[in-house]
């Protein structure tokens, strides 16, 4: 009993998803701001892995959100769409439906497997010398993407809009809000899964102490590399269903301001705390939708207080300016994060009546 | 066959000669320590044979097989666990975890078995945890089990620190002052789990003690390092007497 309330709840959350999506009660607004909800708290859980458990520094998840998304979007438009690029779908298009989940999978793996770029040099350094290596690998990535021609080069690759055409012709679903909420759910429990285990707190005392860890019989390469391609392999799930939502993918969108954003995240819910990371992707979703707005209002309140010239309009490129701005205050005033170290259960006793936490 | 076998081990930090020509035999069930004054090296063996440094010179064989230049994982999984002179616990997670992590070498589980949480990994998960357990429990340590180290007194830490070295359950063990620190009514005890522990793991013991009534007491062969280079060993008697060692080590003291 106990251990069906959360599946029972998580059911009964996606039911209540596709019935606002069908009714229209949640118009298309509010879903794309649910769907990008889902892909934060992938991507912000996934990079905690790296930044909060394994206490290492790594600046470039959105690369390879990147590697995901082209690998995901180009399958599938080769796969199941008429497209400009691969000619006529290689499989039927009602197939969609059902290989979906692997196309999101072979993303992720592929993320994966670059994610080996970042951890075969994690073995010999840390802090930020690997931050460097990050970075660096983001923009290998996003460069090679920039330099293919084939599929769009800096412009761009799209025609995931006809993939999800093709599964809303074979059952008329809201299907790319099904696949957000099971790609979140999925990630958030592997990765649940694995920092549990005693395999996984390898990773803990990789961060608390890495020589003694090495010498009390934790591999420590192996513990990393594992680490490192979990969380860049869930990063490149996060790219797919992002690629899919937009329909287009951009390599523009894969800057270090992307990776920017989900560290904020996981230093706003808290180093090590998968709570904590889940926390703050809903949150900081929601305000970055708020500031959408809300530059507006900026914008002509302080034309009308005359504090900047005319001809110059605050816009969303302020964005970047807050974001960053948000890291630095967080860093230096409250480093913990919302939960600390902390997971809900450790916040509020109670809910442990509900689910066996850290089983 | 000696279970640990060390043959002329040298080790250079840039110039300096940190351990020189060490030598060393140590049989199953052994219980013998490495004393010296400040400085003299003992530590730094102890980083050679656990597989921290790798040796400049000289050979290191376990159970008849050379582990020089294994890491130190590696060494552990072979059987030699150790304790360290500075406290080095992972002090922000449970006593609990800090004993169930240390038999990472013998997990018998992979990733997909922990994501799949399969028959296998359930099983190896419960034995990790029941062996981490008994060993509390076995030290008296039962009590701390959900406790963080970090607030746990100093001379409990030296224990939850055996209690983890002895969870890879080792064929030796090194102690590196495991008295350091602790008062006398400690050390009495100390002593005495020991004196328990050798006999009930049946394990060799390897210690450095700067504590004479710990060595005198535990060991039977000492062997005696200074600047790097061995400068005596024998039972404690020899040792006691030998005037080079008095020299060395006690400076004009008597013991
Ligand atoms: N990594 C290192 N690099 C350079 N020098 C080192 C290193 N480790 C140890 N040493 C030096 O080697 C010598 C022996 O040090 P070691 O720590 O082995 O001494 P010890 O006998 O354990 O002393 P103590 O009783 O103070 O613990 C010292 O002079 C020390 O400064
Ligand atoms: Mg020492």
């Amino acid at each position: 009993m106990k251990r069906l309330t959360v599946p029972a709840l998580l059911a009964l959350l996606l039911a209540v998803l596709l019935w606002a999506c069908m009714s229209g009660a949640l118009n298309a607004y509010w879903q794309s701001v649910i769907l990008f909800m889902g892909v934060n708290i992938i991507l912000s859980s996934s990079l905690n892995i790296i930044n909060g458990n394994m206490g290492e520094f790594s600046c470039g998840h959105a690369g390879f959100m990147a590697v995901g998304a082209y690998v995901s979007s180009l399958l599938s438009v080769a796969l199941f769409t008429k497209s400009a690029v691969f000619g006529e779908p290689l499989l039927s298009p009602d197939l969609a439906v059902w290989l979906f989940p692997l196309v999101l999978l072979a993303g992720a793996l592929a993320a994966s497997v670059v994610g080996l770029l970042v951890a075969i040099p994690s073995f010999k350094t840390r802090g930020d010398y690997l931050a460097i290596i990050t970075i660096a690998a983001a923009y290998i990535v996003k460069s090679t993407i920039e330099n293919i021609g084939v599929i769009g080069g800096a412009r761009g690759f799209m025609g995931m809009g006809g993939v999800m055409n093709a599964m809303t012709a074979t059952a008329n679903l809201p299907w790319i809000m099904i696949w957000v909420f099971v790609g979140t759910v999925f990630s958030v429990w592997l990765i649940r899964r694995f920092i549990y285990s005693t395999f996984g707190k390898g990773v803990d005392a990789i961060s608390q102490d890495e020589i003694a860890a090495e010498i009390m019989s934790v591999d420590t390469d192996r513990v990393k590399l594992v680490a490192f391609m979990v969380s860049c392999g869930l990063a490149g799930l996060a790219g797919g269903l992002f690629a899919h939502i937009l329909g287009y993918v951009n390599p523009g969108t894969f800057t270090i301001l992307k990776s920017t954003e989900i560290m904020v995240m996981v230093y706003l819910g808290g180093m090590g705390s998968l709570s904590g990371s889940v926390l703050a992707a809903i949150l900081m979703t929601l305000l970055i939708e708020y500031l959408r707005d809300a530059f507006g209002y900026i914008n002509t309140f302080l034309h009308y207080i005359s504090v900047i010239p005319d001809s110059y309009e605050v816009t969303q490129v302020w964005k970047w300016v807050l974001i960053p701005l948000l890291l630095v205050l967080l860093m230096q005033f409250r480093p913990e994060g919302i939960m600390g170290r902390r997971e809900l259960a450790d916040v509020f006793p109670g809910l442990r009546k509900f689910y066996k936490f850290k089983g | 066959m000696a279970l640990l076998e060390v043959n002329e081990m040298t080790q250079y930090f840039g110039g300096l000669c940190a351990v020189s020509e060490f030598s060393v035999a140590l049989d199953e069930g052994q219980m013998v320590a490495l004393i010296g004054p400040n400085g003299a090296g003992k530590t730094t063996v102890f980083n050679l044979v656990s597989g921290f440094y790798k040796p400049t010179r000289g050979e290191i064989l376990f159970k008849g097989q050379s582990i020089k230049g294994l890491k130190p994982h590696q060494v552990t999984a072979r059987g030699i666990a150790r304790t360290f002179q500075n406290i080095r616990l992972w002090f922000d997670m449970t006593v609990l975890d800090n004993i169930r992590i240390a038999q990472h070498h013998a997990l018998g589980y992979g990733l997909l078995d922990c994501f799949l949480r399969t028959p296998r990994y359930m099983q190896r998960e419960r034995d990790i945890e029941d062996h981490a357990m008994e060993l509390l429990s076995r030290l008296g340590l039962g009590e701390v089990a959900h406790e963080f180290p970090k607030n746990l007194p100093y001379g409990v830490q030296r224990l939850v620190e055996i209690a983890r070295a002895l969870s890879t359950r080792p064929a030796l063990l090194m102690l590196d002052e495991p008295a350091a620190g602790l008062n006398s009514s400690d050390v009495e005890g100390l002593i005495k789990l020991i004196a328990d522990i050798h006999k009930d793991f049946g394990l060799a013991i390897w210690m450095i003690e700067h504590q004479m009534d710990v060595v005198m007491s535990l060991c039977s062969w000492i062997k005696v390092i200074d600047f790097g280079a061995t400068i005596a060993e024998g039972s404690p008697e020899e040792i006691q007497n030998n005037p080079e060692v008095i020299k060395a080590y006690l400076g004009d003291d008597t013991i």
